[in-house]
Parts: C-alpha cells; structure tokens; sequence
C-alpha cells in the first residue's frame, strides 16, 4: 500500500534523530501510542509496532526484526527506567519511504543512554559469561541506525529499520 | 509460546512454537526446570516453528546449559529459523552451544 501523506507539525525524528532531511524524502508521521511503563503492555506495543511496519512496507523478516529490537528497548525501559514510581513510554512511529521505518521511543524516567553502554564480550567461555546484558547489543545491531538524545526530562532513542 | 515434548532414547526433544520472548521466557525456564528436577539431563530444542527469540530467551537458554553442564548432561539446538539463526550468531550463542539442522542429527551427537 501506499502511504498516505499525514502532515504533523513536530514530526521530525528522523532529522532530529540523525540529520537525514534534503534528500527530497518528506518523513510521514503514521501514528503514536502511550503505554504504562511494564511488561503486560508490551504485547500491545508490539501489535502497534508491527502495524505500522506493514503499512511503511517492510518485509515480512525485516518486521521481525525491528519487533525482536523494540522488545528489547521496551523491556530495558520498562526494567529499569522508573524505578520508584510508575511511568509511560510513548512510540511514534514515522515512514520517509516504503520499505523504511523509523521509531522513536520515549521515557521520563532516569537518564539512559543506551549508546554508552560498554558492548558484552562475545568471545567469553560459558562458564565465565556472565547471564544476561545482551538485549542492547542485539537492538543496536538490529536496526539500521540508533541515536539517542535527552530532551528536558525525557530520554528520546530513535530507531531506523 | 507453546512446548510439546517426547522422549526419543535418553534424549528429552522439546518442541518450541511461536515467540520465546520476555513475556513467555518464564514458562519456558519454569518447564525446563521441571524436566531437569526430574532427572532429565539431555535435552534438545526443536526450534523449526520458533518465530523469533529475544535476550530474555537467551538467557534461559545460557542458564539451562551451565545448569546441565554441572550435571554433567547436554543441550542442543535444531532446525533454527532465518531469525533465530540470525541472534544466535549475532550474539555469539551460536559459537557455545551445538546447533543441528534436524532433531535427528542433534540426537546422534548427544
């Protein structure tokens, strides 16, 4: 399907987000949700996700794997971002061209940016690897580009598949 | 995520379908775990209709396999789809535990 054009005033993320814009590409806004900040959401978070890559027309494995990165940047989020009180995320999801998909995933909890975590050592025994710490790496090497930056009180990771 | 399982000689062949992902991992240690208290030690993952597989079922799967190697039991893998394939090599899972192209293969090497 083609995409319909939807003009949306701060729709900016991909400029924002990696300095793409005058490549004579016009980013289209396709949607938005806000979700409580934990796991019986991400079910929903997902459905919306892989909605909006089907209608930004990704392949079918190209979905999938922007869904495997998302999860893995929701749960992150909804781990460790609110500690104390309760929180939401908000997922904006924007097309430049079929076939491309761009995410934006915001949190108000505390400040995380993902992009200086120090990456896990792959080439570590089972026995001495330590359980876990995978999921950033695997989102970081998922989509095509990830960038982060915090706004005010909010932490903003841009995602491009 | 749906597990079927069968005996096949010592081997417990375990049948994943579907996500194994943050929602459905703790099920899925939950069962594995059951298996093990009971005696099982070798065990192969049939992964042919597993849709995809996230951190939190790498996890598992890290967690299964130190477990079984102090029991001096085994764990393999078969029949990973294009994106399973694709994060285990990403991760490098693929490098510490034997993966198979069949069920059957996987058996003969336990």
């Amino acid at each position: 399907m083609t995409l319909r054009k939807r003009p949306f005033r701060n729709c900016k993320a991909l400029e924002n987000a990696f300095g793409l814009h005058g490549d004579g590409i016009e980013e289209m806004f396709m949607g938005t949700v806000i979700l409580p900040a934990s796991l019986e959401h991400l079910k929903e978070a997902l459905a919306f996700l892989e909605t909006k890559a089907r209608e930004a027309g990704l392949d079918e494995k190209r979905a999938l794997e922007m869904s495997l990165a998302l999860e893995e940047v929701l749960v992150n989020i909804f781990t460790y971002a609110y500690p104390r009180e309760r929180g939401v995320v908000e997922i904006r999801c924007s097309s430049g061209e079929p076939g491309r998909l761009a995410v934006e995933v915001r949190d108000q909890g505390v400040p995380f940016n993902c992009l200086s975590w120090r990456e896990p050592d792959l080439e570590t025994g089972i026995e001495d690897r330590p359980i876990g710490g995978l999921g950033i790496f695997l989102f970081r090497r998922l989509a095509s580009r990830v960038a982060y930056r915090r706004e005010e009180d909010t932490n903003i990771l841009s995602l491009l598949f | 995520m749906k597990i079927t399982k069968h005996k096949e000689g010592k081997a417990m062949v375990i049948a994943v379908e579907g996500r194994l992902d943050a929602v459905s991992a703790p099920a899925f240690d939950k069962e594995l775990e059951e298996l093990i208290e009971a005696g099982e030690k070798y065990l192969v993952l049939d992964f042919q209709n597993l849709e995809y597989i996230s951190s939190a079922g790498l996890r598992s799967i890290l967690a299964v396999t130190k477990r079984l190697k102090g029991l001096e039991g085994r764990i393999a893998l078969s029949s990973l789809t294009d994106i399973v394939g694709e994060v285990f090599e990403i991760s490098g899972f693929n490098k510490i535990i034997p993966i198979y192209d069949s069920p059957e293969e996987a058996l003969s090497e336990l």
